[in-house]
């Protein structure tokens, strides 16, 4: 590791602050730290090669194919980062007032009528920051539906697929509900008997990722929603792997009564090694005056932010992360309608194209067309686990897919190419997989002993938890 | 184009591999009457056309580079060295994702463990973790973990002076949970006591004392607190705090109308199995090599699901990554004289302003770089009148539920020079001249 | 896979041994197999617990499990040792990785208990 501490020299630094130009008034001593922080001193040239060597230590969408399952790890256009450093965006102050606003506030109006239109709801709240944020106001939406309507003390489970993910679960037990998990039958889909069997007048609701995890369009959804709508419970779309269906289908023509969008998957937003995403919510007519807000509105020619009437609340400060949400709208005003059900025929084409290009070697764990990403396994040979086929892959140059995700696959592998790759990038990657399926047979010591290609081996995490060392 | 390399001989060719004619048959388990919705939206965009469209968007919004700015409410005109933009928009940190596969994503994770430790140093806590949304959530994750530290405790009790919307945001993340919120005093039924140090309107409190008030009564005492000033005051961590939170856009994230933010967290080592959020730890490779990884991640959501301390995942990684550019960039020395320049010219601001007739300054004690003035005329009318001379004039009180009107919230920091400043106190002046 | 003959078991994979007037528990060798290293153990509060109560955890890196006290009563003593040596769970996990001692309350719920022949015979059923 490169520690900054250790090439720190006392009183160097590489910002340049103004000197000081009023008379001094003194800190009063009981006010002071005794000890002051220990930050890193250095001056600008050293800082700027720490960090440009730290960043070649990472892979990345723009270095190398980075196919991770369910994260939607497309190319995220360079235009998007120009937008959103314009001055009248970066440097507007939330409290600066709707008049002096109103560029910001168009922005948020125009993308909020976008998202609504691509998925067919009535009305769309900018504010949730990230997709498991998004979750939590469309759980706390249907709560306060049920609240209001006064059945809350009976209606008080939320149906979660084994498949979903673990922020599904999480998410209704922070809005308070017990989270009910629901199997899958074996085509992948959620089981409609056990699924009606929980439709009772104690159901809030359901979680439904569509596709699902394991790339595939539930193919009874319409079953699905309506057992649910009759038992009086809402639908919440989770919008993860909404790559996969815009154009195709419209989630509130479907029925789902609430839905997220990750702008940091679908639209573009760049991941930033965790974040900052941005989580919109979209809800039709039954929940749509119980968005969080406050929202952008047009009366005349002037723009407003509001709050929705039956609002849940503010989720968080202000109006949602702003500069992802520039960088979505960049993006899907360059595309349109039609560029945007592209980019979806192109995902799935990809995903379709790379299954079946390795589907000797690593057969998907279901047997039907997938969307834009499909579900194998990797124990392909004795002794041969996922994650030595996932660290072996490392060694040909691209980063793993998602791995142990979803957990009804044993050994899972999540693999989504995104419509960004080209049918080169795939071909290279499906012969690396082919590859690698011989090595587990003839040569298994290159995959338990992988990466072979990378500064650091396998890393010791049973060790970090133990001994936890947490900083320098 | 939709940034898409394949052709359509591409795709014929990747058709007839997987044995079928059209796209569209991929797409037969959708129900054939919703499939193929019309979608109407506005015209696609060139390249030239958005860049068009977007600048004269941008052009219609105040922005703080262009006026001696004193607006501030929890967001901060501080300065972003041009280093920190330039290394937080290389691919390699912007382009990638959670660092979930530890050998090829040293990069993200060395650079969070900096954060750490940097953020260890200024609040005086042990463990730091890899942040959330803004402030305001993780001063409600928080809430709901000082319930799930103390056991048979569930009241969260917030003291005066805490920003009014970080309260709205508490409210929507408790509505659904069993935790009662209340105000004023701790007491032996409460698990967290929240005070925010300097409070909303800039007053500094006596963080011991706060300490022992909750300690005593078997609290844990959360501290929502301002990183710049930790340059000059006491850490919440020497104070006995147990739990401290903070906005961190002042560490180089910038305004961004509001967001991206940057929700710091820290707690004491006793509580870590009770935390949420990410966590960065350093450990050794099979050939003994020290590298980082993600740690304790049993807490998490992906694990323990419907258990887990909290749903959060994306968190704002990139932003983390600009607060530890930031504050390596500023070094040890410089980041004092970035607390020290606010002092003295909010202190100076303030002192000038108090000279005026029907003016005084609101903050009782000690304040930091905010604070509070009586106004002799409506604030609301100040921010009006002053925003046409290019001067962003601070925060009316009115513009919050039950908000005095002719009270205004003034923000000072190293970005406003003397001129600024006493441009800002003859427009005062000359208004109610 | 080991089996203590005197210990009586949970289907939830936990055991108790009688040892004097108190209750022996931990989690058995086949529970500490699947979950893998062991890196911390919550150790339950020495207060009163109602059969079924979650009060304790076994933490590996990629999971966490919750231990349910088997029957009605007191924790009286837990063993401190985990606190360092977590992973004596996975080396003995019937001797020195024994969790905490309880005093019953109602001690007939032993009888609920499954025998050492049914537990093994319900985990050789498992794989």
């Amino acid at each position: 590791m490169s520690n900054l501490w250790k090439i720190s020299g006392e009183g160097r630094s590489a910002v340049y602050l103004p000197e000081l130009d009023v008379p001094e008034t003194a800190v009063p001593q009981k006010l002071r730290r005794k000890e002051e922080p220990k930050l890193p001193e250095v001056a600008e040239m050293d800082l700027v090669r720490h960090y440009t060597n730290l960043s070649r230590k990472n892979f990345s969408i723009d270095t190398h194919f980075y196919p991770l399952g369910s994260c939607t790890m497309k190319y995220n256009p360079k235009v998007n980062e120009v937008t959103a450093s314009l001055p009248g965006f970066r440097n507007a102050h939330p409290y600066q007032g709707d008049k002096h606003s109103q560029g910001a506030i168009e922005l948020l109006y125009n993308l909020q009528n976008q998202l609504s239109a691509v998925s067919g709801f009535d009305e769309t709240s900018l504010q949730p920051a990230a997709g498991a944020q998004g979750e939590l106001t469309g759980i706390l939406m249907i709560r306060k539906y049920h609240k209001e309507k006064g059945d809350l003390e009976l209606r008080n489970k939320i149906l979660i697929p084994d498949s979903a993910h673990g922020t599904n679960p999480a998410t209704a037990a922070m809005a308070g509900f017990k989270a009910v998990e629901i199997p899958s039958d074996d085509h992948g889909n959620i089981d409609l008997a056990a699924l009606k069997n929980e439709c009772d007048e104690t159901l809030a609701g359901i979680m439904i990722t569509n596709p699902n995890t394991l790339g595939l369009f539930e193919e009874n959804i319409e079953e699905v929603i309506d057992a649910v709508h009759a038992a009086g419970g809402l639908v919440y779309g989770d919008g993860a792997n909404f790559n996969a269906i815009m154009g195709i289908v419209k989630p509130g023509e479907l029925g789902f009564d609430v839905m997220h969008y990750n702008v940091h998957k679908t639209f573009t937003g760049p991941h930033g090694g965790g974040g900052p995403g941005a989580g919109p919510v979209s809800a039709g007519q039954l929940l749509k005056d119980y968005l969080p807000g406050p929202i952008a509105v047009k009366e005349g020619e002037v723009f407003h932010l509001k709050q929705p009437v039956k609002t849940i609340g503010r989720m968080k400060l202000f109006y949602g992360n702003f500069g992802i949400l520039v960088r979505g709208y960049t993006y899907i005003s360059m595309l349109g309608a039609a560029g945007l059900k592209d980019v979806t025929e192109n995902a799935v084409l990809n995903a379709n194209y790379l299954k079946a290009l390795v589907k000797d070697s690593f057969p998907a764990a279901y047997d039907r067309s997938c969307m834009h990403e499909f579900v194998c396994r990797g124990d392909i040979a004795e002794g041969i686990h996922t994650l030595d086929v996932a660290k072996r892959l490392i060694d040909y140059g691209f980063h793993p897919p998602t791995i142990y995700f979803p957990l009804i696959v044993p050994e899972a592998i999540m693999i989504e190419p995104t419509e960004t790759e080209s049918r080169e990038t795939i071909e290279a990657f499906a012969e690396a997989l082919n590859k690698i399926a011989e090595e587990a047979v003839n040569a298994p010591e290159l995959l338990h002993n992988a990466p072979a290609s990378t500064g650091l081996k396998r890393l010791d995490e049973a060790g970090a938890v133990k001994n936890p060392v947490l900083r320098y | 184009m939709s940034f898409i390399s394949n052709m359509k001989k591409d795709r014929e060719l990747m058709l007839n591999k997987i044995g079928i004619s059209s796209v569209e048959e991929l797409f037969k388990d959708v129900p054939a009457g919703k499939r193929f919705p019309e979608v109407v939206m506005p015209q696609a965009l060139s390249e030239p056309e958005i860049l068009q469209a977007l600048s004269r968007m941008s052009a219609k919004n105040a922005s703080a580079e262009c006026y001696d700015w004193f607006l501030g409410g929890g967001i901060y005109n501080h300065f972003v060295p041009s280093v920190v933009g330039a290394l937080t928009s290389r691919g390699e940190f912007l382009t990638a994702y959670t660092p979930y596969q530890p050998e090829v994503s040293q990069g993200t994770l060395e650079a969070i463990f900096e954060y750490q430790t940097m953020i260890s140093e200024l609040t005086g806590m042990d463990v730091v973790n890899a942040s959330h949304y803004d402030g305001a959530t993780a001063l409600a994750e928080a809430a709901i973990m000082s319930v799930r530290s103390t056991r048979k405790r569930n009241t969260v009790v917030v003291a005066p002076g805490l920003h009014p919307e970080y309260l709205e945001v508490i409210e929507t993340y408790l509505q659904g949970l069993d935790i009662q919120l209340t105000f004023g005093e701790p007491d032996d039924g409460t698990a967290g006591y929240i005070i925010q140090n300097p409070t909303f309107t800039g007053e500094i409190i006596d963080v011991k004392a706060e300490a022992e008030k909750a300690h005593e009564k078997g609290a844990l005492l959360i501290v929502h607190t301002d990183p710049i000033a930790l340059g000059i005051l006491e850490s919440p961590g020497a104070c006995g705090a147990d739990i401290v939170t903070a906005e961190g856009q002042c560490l180089g994230v910038g305004i961004n109308y509001g967001g991206p933010l940057l929700g710091i967290f820290a707690t004491t080592s006793k509580h870590i199995r009770k935390m949420p959020g990410r966590i960065i730890g350093e450990t050794i490779d099979q050939c003994g090599v020290k590298g980082c990884v993600l740690t304790f991640a049993a807490r998490e959501q992906h694990i323990r699901r419907e258990k887990a301390t909290s749903n959060i995942c994306s968190n704002q990684g990139l932003a983390a990554l600009s607060a530890a550019i930031y504050l390596a960039a500023v070094g040890k020395s410089g980041f004092k004289k970035v607390a020290e320049l606010c002092w003295h010219k909010a202190h100076y601001a303030a002192a000038e302003i108090e000279k005026l007739e029907g003016f005084s300054i609101k903050t009782k004690g000690d304040f930091f770089k905010e604070f509070l003035i009586e106004t002799p005329i409506p604030a609301e009318k100040i921010f009006g009148n002053l925003k046409e001379k290019y001067i962003m004039a601070g925060l009316p009180l009115s513009r919050f539920k039950d908000g005095n009107s002719n009270e205004m919230l003034i923000c000072v920091t190293e970005v406003n020079s003397r001129k600024q400043i006493d441009r800002l106190v003859s427009a005062l002046k000359e208004l109610i001249l | 896979m080991k089996i203590d003959k005197s210990a009586k078991y949970c289907k939830t994979h936990e055991w108790v041994r009688v040892e004097g007037d108190l209750l022996v528990y931990g989690i058995s060798d086949y529970a500490q197999d699947k979950i893998g290293e062991v890196v911390f153990v919550e150790l339950p509060e020495e207060e009163e617990f109602a059969k079924g109560e979650s009060f304790s955890v076994v933490e590996s890196v990629k999971s966490a499990n919750d231990l349910y006290i088997p029957v009605s009563g007191t924790v009286v003593e837990v063993n401190e040792a985990l606190e360092d040596d977590p992973d004596l769970v996975n080396s003995d996990a019937f001797g020195e990785g024994w969790i905490c001692k309880i005093k019953a309350s109602n001690p007939s719920e032993l009888d609920e208990l499954l025998s050492a022949e049914d537990y093994e015979k319900m985990i050789s059923e498992l794989d």
